[in-house]
């Protein structure tokens, strides 16, 4: 019955290890993607390639599904999994702030990693600025610490805000996904071809 | 580099089958730990440690870098620095297997190296606040977050994607 480690099937040990190889995957997959390519990702803004759509939302709809239905047969317990909590205004100021910075470095903390790996300095120079960016959020804390730990609702879900249930809420994300993945298509035969 | 490798330097895996390993991944990820993947926790670990290096009095009054550090046991000592470490390996094993190994600066023709590099920078500078401000990033908020149908999950994914799209327009030349 999972999860695993929190439940002491398997042992606190194993959560090293299980980090270093679910990184591994997780790095393989993005690179395999194309996320080590700023301009592969900053495609999906210009409407010249859609591949972080269509990665990012096949996963996001995969894994809800997966783990509702893991929960359904009663092999996961999703009332032990670590939901994100939900500070309103940090999440969308943090949110849009980190979409400027998307658009205009071209990567996420994620993906620079692969860049890092596969040896792109702009990478290099961009995780130097994400750890500048984080050093100016501590020193400056006193600033940003009501809109940190403000307008804070709980570890809540979107069964919770919305009070419906999971399935049908999963139903609807699933539905805008298959959507957006339509018309990113035809969005894509539109625009002039870009190569990288 | 022969000419077939060469070919294939752009060639990447259809994104709906990248997708549906991550996807899986990410249901591995809970399965077993409880919680979701994440990036940009390791670079502010990395950050935690470096001032701890600098001024261990100084970590312990800041009232964020506090959080971080606990007794004898080092900030770099956490479930993200690892998988970041296996991160780094996996990206660099696949881009081993598809020759995209080498040191260089990619950026459009149309842009020099030096404009890319103090973008790339500005960027990640803005990034590294976000995602400090609102707990995590495109991995952490965003994506774990969606898995488990989290709120402040989806807010964050529209905040970011939303507002990319709206500053798309000034970066332009940057990348088209």
């Amino acid at each position: 019955m999972g999860p695993l480690i929190p439940n002491g099937i398997l042992t606190d040990e194993w959560n090293i290890i299980i980090a270093v190889l679910i990184g591994l995957a997780f790095g393989f997959i993005l690179e395999a993607s194309g996320f080590s390519s700023s301009r592969k990702l900053a495609g999906v803004f210009y409407g010249y390639d859609f591949a972080v759509l269509k990665v990012f939302f096949t996963a996001a709809v995969v894994s809800v599904i997966g783990l509702y239905y893991m929960d359904y047969l009663g092999w996961i317990e999703m009332g032990m999994l670590y939901v994100h909590p939900t500070y309103v205004w940090a999440a969308i100021i943090g949110g849009a702030i980190m979409g400027v910075g998307f658009v205009a470095g071209g990567f996420c903390p994620g993906t620079s990693l692969c860049a890092v790996a596969i040896g792109k300095l702009d990478a290099w120079i961009y995780v130097f600025g994400i750890m500048i960016g984080v050093f100016v959020f501590s020193e400056a804390y006193n600033v940003f610490e009501g809109l940190y730990n403000g307008s804070f609702l709980g570890n809540i879900t979107l069964v919770d805000s919305f009070d419906i249930p999971a399935s049908w809420i999963i139903f609807g994300v699933t539905v805008i996904a298959l959507a957006a993945f339509f018309v990113s298509d035809i969005v894509r035969k539109r625009i002039k071809k870009v190569f990288y | 580099m022969d000419k077939a490798s060469e070919n294939n330097k752009h060639v990447y895996w259809n994104p709906y089958f990248g997708g549906f390993l991550l996807g899986l991944l990410i249901i591995f990820t809970f399965y077993m730990t409880g919680r979701g993947l994440g990036a940009s926790g390791a670079m502010k670990s990395s950050v935690v440690t470096l001032v701890d290096k600098v001024s261990h009095e100084h970590t312990v009054n800041n009232g964020y870098y506090s959080k971080f550090v606990q007794g004898d046991e080092s900030p770099m000592n956490t479930w993200l620095v690892f998988e970041s470490l296996g991160v780094l390996a996996g990206a660099f094993i696949s881009g081993s297997l598809s020759g995209r190994i080498g040191f260089r600066v990619q950026h459009s023709p149309k842009i020099t190296s030096r404009r890319r590099l103090v973008f790339a920078l500005t960027g990640g500078v803005l990034f590294g606040l976000g995602a400090q401000i609102a707990r995590g990033c495109t991995s952490g908020a965003a994506l774990s977050g969606m898995a488990v149908l989290s709120t402040g999950g989806f807010i964050t994914m529209l905040a970011i994607f939303g507002t990319a799209y709206l500053f798309a327009y000034f970066f332009r030349k940057n990348w088209i």
